[in-house]
């Protein structure tokens, strides 16, 4: 990978993050559009993934789409990057709207909760670095290992039914889901 | 709380994806609110994720999908719907965390156990998952569980007091993860009851002839 895709891939996470912020204290309509343009394309692909019909596909970005217009000002760029939160509510529209199910959450305002140790200073830098070096660490998985990954995002499966359609051993799906979470995590980690 | 026991890296990736079903998730989710090492974890989990979502191929939507979506954002302007804003939950009394006070909304003071025999008691969680059940377990203090081993899977997350079995000492906010490979026999830490939150897909095996006589009148 050379060093200008790096930079734009690095561009593309803090300019989606400030357009999410535009969102969230502006309530600025176009910084959204531009947000829809680069995320519904790919929630539709993400929506898909299960063999969903694609009308009901479309319904369910759209409603991704409005829920992150109504609870942007809950978004915190220092918790997460806009893409990072962008998918977690399109994963639970999908559990939602697709799937017809109830995904219980923690709730990090709830006073039992446990809270985190005091942060670390460089977490905010280290998130927004973290978008390039993911993409490059996915893009030289070895196939096996992010196919894994792909039938668990995307296809909404369990290491047990990836299992039961690959025709394999449920430990090699195990291990092979291991060996691509220590690859990535590594990357992830970078600067700790 | 000092955690020991941890959810599996499968764990926490099948809850991260989507993919695992609300009684498993209850569990999971859980411990993650007591858990900082795993919420953590999830985070790196959730930002796989997305950048899967960020390397996904765009699928064109139809044309006039944005129109719609922004008359949406139109009418709400006009129903002058204030976006969201964090609001901090009330204390739920319960003294459970989030989300399993959701499901057992009067604290485990008021729960309506029903008893299993051998001084167990059980509360079965009502949740929308066919062929799963959670269950809060209490097992008095000082007791065993007699000793079996697992049909299908089982999660188990210790609310209050303590278990043990060969594997370790599994305090608050512990979890373990026991199928047919384990056979054990947890006992309750003297000093006071062990409140567990259970999710199992398939009926305990018990080792005794006795305990499996009993089992069906037991339903666990």
């Amino acid at each position: 990978m050379t060093g200008d895709t790096e930079k734009s891939q690095d561009d593309l996470a803090a300019t989606m993050n400030a357009l999410l912020i535009r969102v969230s204290e502006d309530r600025d309509k176009e910084a959204f559009q531009t947000l829809y343009r680069y995320y519904a394309p790919r929630l539709k692909s993400f929506m898909l993934g299960k063999g969903t019909d694609a009308h009901l596909a479309e319904e369910a970005v759209q409603e991704t789409l409005v829920k992150v217009w109504r609870k942007a000002a809950l978004f915190d760029p220092a918790l997460a990057s806009a893409s990072t939160w962008i998918f977690t509510i399109g994963r639970n529209m999908r559990i939602d709207m697709l799937r017809k199910s109830i995904r219980p959450e923690p709730d990090y305002s709830d006073p039992a909760f446990t809270p985190d140790p005091v942060p670390v200073a460089s977490d905010k830098i280290q998130k927004d670095q973290q978008g390039k070096r993911l993409k490059a660490a996915l893009s030289i998985l070895p196939a096996e290992q992010s196919e894994i990954l792909k039938l668990a995002f995307f296809q909404e499966k369990t290491h047990g039914q990836i299992a039961e359609e690959l025709g394999l051993p449920l430990g090699t799906v195990k291990s092979r889901a291991r060996l691509a979470l220590k690859r990535l995590r590594s990357v992830l980690g970078e600067n700790e | 709380m000092t955690i020991q026991h941890h959810p599996s890296d499968e764990l926490l990736l099948d809850y991260a994806s989507g993919a695992l079903g609300e009684a498993w998730s209850l569990a999971v989710a859980t411990h993650l609110s007591l858990c900082p090492a795993c919420r953590s974890a999830m985070a790196e989990m959730e930002t796989i994720g997305a950048g899967l979502l960020d390397a996904a191929t765009p699928v064109p939507l139809s044309n006039d999908a944005l129109e719609m979506i922004m008359q949406r954002l139109e009418s709400d302007d006009v129903n002058t719907q204030q976006p969201a804003q964090p609001v901090r939950a009330q204390p739920s009394g319960s003294g459970l965390p989030q989300p399993l006070s959701n499901y057992a909304e009067n604290g485990l003071g008021e729960i309506d156990w029903q008893r299993l025999g051998l001084g167990a008691s059980q509360y079965l969680i009502p949740t929308g998952d066919h062929g799963v059940t959670a269950r809060l377990l209490r097992i008095p203090a000082g007791r065993p569980v007699p000793e079996h081993t697992h049909g299908g899977l089982e999660l188990t997350l210790v609310l209050s007091g303590a278990f043990s079995d060969q594997i370790g000492r599994f305090g608050p906010g512990d979890f373990q993860e026991a199928d047919g490979s384990l056979q054990h026999q947890p006992r309750a830490e003297p000093g006071a009851d062990c409140i567990c939150l259970a999710v199992t897909d398939a009926p305990l095996r018990f080792k005794s002839l006795a305990a499996r006589m009993v089992q069906p009148f037991l339903g666990i």
